[in-house]
């Protein structure tokens, strides 16, 4: 059913994503306005908003190379991300100088370079990964890339890495207590490469009229979010591509069954690892993305609790499908990663002065004593960021039940570089003045 | 990986020898155990070209083991695979496949998920799009994209030949036990296969449709290819293989011509109970 809706959308899937993004920020700018936000807190939000939905559209789009097309059971897609933006600040952190504010420094080239340095990192581990893991079954490639995730963090953890010297320089992952990124902001790195950092302070200062005080943060946000949408839409792109092609058509082939594309004379083994590399690269860009402006990274962010918000985004949109992929992200990013907190700030303006009990105990004694639901009804809206993740729980339970198959439904994008379609016989056999095929 | 896929012209035909040699597949003392059964054992046959080949055997007689050797879906404890000369004993099934030895499997195994155009255009080899640069790389995609078209030239013509055609737009798990079989055999023959080695093709399928798939095997052996099948119905062996092996318990018990082996009073005792 809502494949007709989709289909309804003008555009097609371009439209549907633009469709939904339209709702979602609509649904943020009149939250804001329930806030009473100003004009700085409603571009805020908005910017928070595109920040997450391009990470995770991004990274949806990554995994359903994985999954969605070959099967690939990657549930350490976390170790990939944190890989990509350890090795872009080691290669891209400035060189060590003593009495700094970082204990330890980097290679100093560029940003770009370091970008491509943590896609390559990541897609080797991928390989590192593959090479034993792919000649086993599926739910065996899931154990072996969780405990990659682990280890992923654990090394970045550890005080072995914490310094140490590559090409005489002393360069280190900062071990437990974080790595400060302290390089040139990227958007600063980014416009001053295209030659355009002085128009871009010149629109900034232009800003001030909306903002009187320090817009620049704000136009940061609102820019790096456009950054990353146009990311989404590369990622988009290539994968599209990639999908839509006889190597999308072996890759298919493996996830609905190896033997057969096997026996058709398709080095499945070839393909998979080729595909899982690509996966992890970008999920090392977007690792990169998701970070490189936060000013430090710390090796427990890297749990695997943010493989496992990929993985609900992905088949909120529906595995297989690049559009469901991209759709999947933003979903997930405007109502059960943001969601939840703007929620609650929508219920404390609506409700200003309410006083949540300290604890599950005194909220939830009045229930028996006096019958009053509202100390646990506070006392849920005030843990509402704690209760995400059952939220979540409670969606992929709904979902599995009622839609396994996404928000797009059972939707299927053709393997191969031109449409399949029988209308092409019909017009051959038309133009052979043909007789009509009775069958 | 190989250029470039043959071009345009119909294909059906197209595959046959390359090499001129009467049995361009052969057997020689194979033999594989599973822990302490051993499924095959000693088995030396050969396969003349342009023939069709009927296994015969009992159940648990190790045709499927003896397939799974010759394809390389399994290593052989001992012995060896020659296929046009060449030694191909335990290369991966991929390589056996792309020299022109293709099989199909006793259940049909089609790509669910996929529609049957999708099955088709999988099959041929030195795809260029199966690079994954030419796939996504802009201007060289255009070489991809034409010899898209031209596959799908090619995918019609079999389609059509198959009598399948209106079915291309189907999901290959829609279709009947039947129509996979077809697919499957249509499937291996787009690879431009010298042998085809058909695991139980007739299982499951109707009389009809049995009939047909026996005419296309014998057109396409006219035209010719080379066959090797797998089959439980004895009338159907006799009556369309020119040639006849017979295992039993792991090992060959003769071969020849179906009279001959209708004849064999072992093979009457240990195989059809002296009830034919």
């Amino acid at each position: 059913m809502r494949d007709d809706v989709v289909a309804r959308i003008p555009g097609g899937d371009t439209g549907a994503i633009v469709a939904v993004l339209l709702v979602i920020y609509a649904a943020y700018v009149l939250a804001g306005v329930g806030l009473g936000f100003s004009l700085r807190g409603q571009l805020n939000t908005v910017a928070t908003l595109t920040f997450f939905i391009g990470v995770f559209a991004m990274l949806s789009l990554a995994l359903n190379l994985h999954w969605g097309y070959t099967g690939l059971f990657n549930i350490g897609i976390v170790g990939f991300m944190a890989v990509g933006i350890y090795v872009m600040a080691l290669v891209s952190k400035p060189l060590y100088e003593a009495g700094g504010a970082s204990q330890v420094g980097g290679l100093g080239l560029p940003i770009v370079v370091g970008m491509l340095a943590g896609m390559a990192a990541a897609a080797l581990l991928g390989l590192v990964v593959a090479l034993p893991a792919l000649r086993l079954r599926a739910d065996y490639l899931a154990i072996v890339t969780i405990a990659m995730s682990e280890i992923v963090r654990f090394s970045f953890l550890s005080g072995d890495f914490q310094q140490f010297q590559l090409f005489g320089e002393r360069v280190g992952f900062g071990g437990g207590s974080g790595l400060i990124l302290d390089y040139t902001d990227p958007i600063e790195a980014f416009f001053s490469v295209v030659g355009l950092w002085d128009a871009y302070l010149g629109v900034v200062d232009a800003f001030g009229v909306l903002i009187p005080t320090n817009p620049k943060p704000i136009v940061d946000g609102l820019v790096y979010g456009a950054l990353l949408l146009g990311f989404v839409a590369a990622y988009f792109w290539l994968l599209k591509r990639t999908g839509e092609s006889p190597f999308g058509r072996v890759l298919k082939a493996i996830r609905e069954d190896e033997d057969v594309a096997n026996s058709l004379g398709k080095n499945t083994n070839r393909f998979k690892i080729k595909a899982f590399m690509l996966g992890c690269a970008l999920m090392g860009l977007a690792g990169v993305l998701w970070f490189m402006r936060s000013g430090a990274v710390t090796p427990n962010t890297f749990r695997p609790r943010i493989t496992f918000f990929i993985w609900i985004a992905l088949i909120i949109g529906g595995a297989g499908s690049n559009t469901g992929s991209v759709l999947g992200g933003a979903v997930f990013a405007a109502l059960l990663y943001q969601g939840p907190r703007t929620l609650k700030n929508l219920i404390d303006a609506v409700l200003p002065s309410t006083n949540a009990p300290s604890g599950f105990g005194p909220a939830v004694a009045p229930l028996f004593s006096t019958l009053d639901p509202a100390p646990l009804l506070f006392y849920t809206l005030d843990s509402v960021r704690q209760l995400q993740l059952v939220f979540m729980g409670l969606v992929l339970i709904w979902l599995m039940h009622n839609r396994p198959e996404g928000m797009l439904g059972h939707r299927k994008e053709t393997a191969a570089g031109i449409p399949l379609t029988a209308q092409r016989a019909q017009k051959r056999q038309a133009a052979d003045g043909g007789g009509g095929d009775d069958e | 990986m190989s250029d470039a896929a043959e071009s345009g012209g119909l294909t059906l035909g197209s595959g046959g020898p390359g090499i001129d040699e009467e049995y361009p597949l052969q057997a020689e003392g194979l033999r594989k155990a599973f822990g302490g059964i051993t499924a095959v054992e000693d088995a030396s046959f050969r396969v003349e070209r342009g023939s069709v080949t009927g296994l015969i055997g009992p159940n648990g007689a190790g045709k499927s083991t003896t397939f799974n050797l010759i394809t390389g879906m399994l290593d052989p404890d001992a012995g060896t695979v020659t296929f046009d000369g060449e030694d191909i004993t335990g290369l991966e099934p991929h390589a056996i496949a792309n020299r022109g030895l293709v099989r199909t499997f006793q259940i049909a195994r089609e790509l669910q998920d996929m529609t049957v155009l999708e099955n088709m255009m999988l099959a041929p080899k030195g795809q260029r799009g199966e690079s994954l640069w030419r796939s996504v790389t802009p201007g060289v995609r255009r070489e991809v994209i034409d010899q898209e078209s031209e596959l799908l030239e090619r995918v019609w013509e079999v389609l059509e030949f198959f009598d399948i055609d209106h079915l291309a737009e189907e999901y290959a798990g829609n279709l009947s036990g039947g129509q996979r079989k077809l697919l499957e055999l249509s499937r291996a023959l787009l690879t431009d296969p010298d042998v085809l080695l058909l695991d139980e093709p007739f299982a499951g399928v109707n009389p009809s449709l049995e009939k047909r798939l026996l005419e296309h095997i014998h057109e396409l052996r006219e035209q010719g290819y080379t066959f090797l099948l797998v089959e439980h119905d004895m009338d159907l062996i006799m009556e369309n293989c020119g040639r006849v092996i017979v295992l039993h318990q792991g090992q060959i018990l003769t071969e020849g011509a179906p009279a001959e082996i209708q004849a064999n009073e072992e093979v009457i005792e240990a195989y059809l109970g002296g009830n034919v």
